[in-house]
């Protein structure tokens, strides 16, 4: 097999530009000089991920001034959000990111429960574990398939979409959709687990290991591969932690941090799965650290459907009648069931005043949401903390010196999706 | 336990739902926030402005319509069980901070500001902060004093107002790019 020998060392230091840390400057007099080029590299460009600008000066091949702008998806989620009631508003959040659509609501979920001190079933905290990991496979086919895509893999994408598929139709059984869920409601989840969820996810999760092999044997070795993402996107442990990275892009710059080891949720705690940490802080060890959270997921799924089956019978959400829906079947027959049912689907239910900040590893990096309640029936303001927004404010330090060229794969292996950076 | 008694301008810490809090005067942040660096808070999560425009006057629970009669978007009983707490002032601005280490713990540092008061940029402590603290001038319009790059982030350069304000209106803004043009 072929390999590339050559591997540069990581920077030691920083790179981080100054005195505007997410723009880089090109040098005046290369500017007086009339050497440099402006390129206006999106916002429509199809590697772009979505609509993302980059303002490149170019000197020749080399990149020699970058900034990013972002804001061309602004939707204004958080103000929406702030006209909904706290029912209503859980549908926003995982229109944010389109690709880990489940991490966005789980932690709006989370916090709504942490502020109403809600007891949530264990059927339900282990049934969210393993939809969430197994959004993370869905999330990291995404990101391999296409960044290997731009880089010229077209293969990379028909394989990672292929399973891909296979995550989704797990998630057309459990919820009847295949994104934007909406399965995880405050206290629990909206239904029980179908019959035969089980039998499939075994499937999966014993198919999944077969086809990260596949990958690995198209990517790992391959020379065009290694050449294009080796040494390239260079970014020191210190410079990740000075611009507050998170997720793969920090474990790939050797930085051993992962929320759900580190400052455990749901069940964490109580699943056994290793944390990949590698030391070159290029693109290359960023594919690589997701590659091995995948296995790691898939792991981690499997053994979550080993102990939902235990759970079989039990109640999937919690048996709170002023925040959580009644029963369907109990509308017919009870009076206080239907007034229930009334009252949470138009007005709501009332969370305590208090402000709070959850996070989950998403497979970006910390998900944060910031939640402020006044008491009333709607979240008085609510805010992500979008890892992807913060990916994109390395772009400058990644690309100092780096060759037009690479730029597409740098991009891609920060992993931004727009949706989430604009809000 | 850390002790958060040695930060520079601490007014109030508190803790509720698991978190520490700590209140900090608004001209001393850098202050605080350099202090907090040498603890070891080596990562900024987040920057949360919140504006507390009309903060406790909902209508409170039971109150059917209002004087305008009744508006079926807003049914009338929704409301309080009890009024919240008031705000000193009308703006807060939390810094989420991460220590990562063997040991990790999360603070957030909160100060408190009027319509238009500035507060320092922590930009020179962390360089994560660059792209948060232009998004709170961006959509809550504070001005973020000492910051290299303070231009809008997610709306237009030329766009008026700050979207997440609680007095910005919903609905009715302008269309731009209309057939009149």
């Amino acid at each position: 097999m072929a390999t590339v020998e050559r591997r540069p060392r990581l920077y030691e230091g920083t790179r981080i530009p100054s005195p505007i840390p997410t723009v880089l400057q090109a040098p005046e007099e290369l500017r007086r000089g009339g050497d440099l080029l402006t390129v206006n590299f999106g916002p429509n460009h199809p590697s772009t991920h979505g609509v993302l600008r980059l303002v490149v000066d170019l000197e020749g091949e080399r990149i020699a001034g970058i900034g990013a702008v972002v804001g061309y998806l602004h939707t204004g989620f958080e103000k929406t959000m702030e006209q909904k009631t706290w029912w209503k508003a859980i549908t926003y959040p995982e229109r944010i990111d389109y690709v880990s659509f489940q991490y966005n609501e789980l932690v709006f979920v989370l916090a709504i429960e942490q502020l109403l001190g809600l007891e949530v079933p264990r059927k339900a905290t282990w049934m969210r574990m393993a939809l969430s990991e197994l959004n993370r496979i869905h999330s990291h086919l995404v990101y391999i398939g296409t960044s290997a895509l731009e880089i010229g893999a077209i293969s990379m994408f028909w394989y990672c979409f292929r399973e891909r598929d296979l995550v989704l139709d797990l998630f057309e059984m459990v919820t009847g959709v295949r994104m934007h869920t909406r399965y995880f409601q405050a206290g629990g989840l909206a239904e029980d687990i179908p019959m035969g969820f089980y039998a499939d996810a075994r499937r999966f999760c014993v198919r999944m290991p077969k086809a990260i092999d596949e990958y690995e044997a198209i990517l790992d070795d391959n020379r065009i591969w290694r050449e294009r993402t080796v040494g390239i996107g260079l970014l020191s442990r210190e410079d990740a932690i000075a611009l507050g990275q998170s997720g793969p892009i920090l474990r790939a710059s050797g930085v051993d941090w992962d929320l759900r080891r580190d400052q455990p949720y749901l069940a964490y705690d109580q699943v056994e799965f290793e944390v990949p940490v590698l030391h070159g802080g290029d693109v290359y060890d960023r594919y690589r650290v997701r590659m091995d959270e995948m296995r790691q997921s898939t792991g981690i799924v499997a053994q979550c459907i080993e102990r939902l089956e235990e759970m079989q019978g039990e109640p999937w959400i919690a048996d709170d009648r002023k925040v959580v829906l009644p029963p369907r079947e109990e509308l017919h027959t009870s009076m206080e069931s239907l007034i229930h049912h009334f009252k949470i689907v138009t007005e709501g239910y009332l969370v305590p005043e208090g402000e709070i900040y959850v996070t989950v590893e998403s497979p970006r990096g910390e998900l944060g949401c910031y939640v402020v309640s006044d008491g009333g029936p709607k979240p008085w303001r609510v805010k992500f903390r979008a890892p992807s927004f913060v990916a994109l404010e390395a772009t400058a330090t990644c690309m100092r010196d780096a060759a037009i060229a690479d730029l597409v794969a740098i991009v891609g292996s920060l992993d931004g999706v727009m949706g989430e950076v604009d809000r | 336990m850390i002790g958060y008694d040695a930060v520079p301008g601490l007014v109030e810490t508190r803790e509720a739902f698991g978190e520490t809090t700590l209140e900090v005067d608004p001209t001393r942040l850098l202050e605080a926030c350099a202090h907090l660096r040498e603890e070891g808070f080596n990562i900024l999560s987040d920057v949360t402005p919140t504006d507390y425009l009309g903060w406790g006057e909902r209508g409170v629970a039971g109150y059917i319509g209002t004087p305008a009669g009744r508006d079926l978007n807003a049914p009338g009983s929704q409301g309080y069980a009890r009024r919240p707490h008031p705000k000193p002032k009308r703006f807060s601005i939390s810094y989420h901070l991460l220590k990562l280490d063997r040991d990790p713990r999360r603070v957030r540092v909160q100060v408190w500001l009027d319509d238009g008061e500035p507060v320092e940029s922590v930009v020179s402590i962390w360089p994560t902060a660059d792209w948060h603290e232009r998004e709170a001038w961006d959509m809550m319009g504070i001005p973020i004093e000492g910051h290299p790059n303070l231009a809008r982030i997610l709306m237009e350069d030329d766009w008026e107002g700050h979207p997440l304000r609680k007095d910005y209106p919903i609905g009715g803004e302008p269309v731009r790019f209309s057939g009149e043009e």
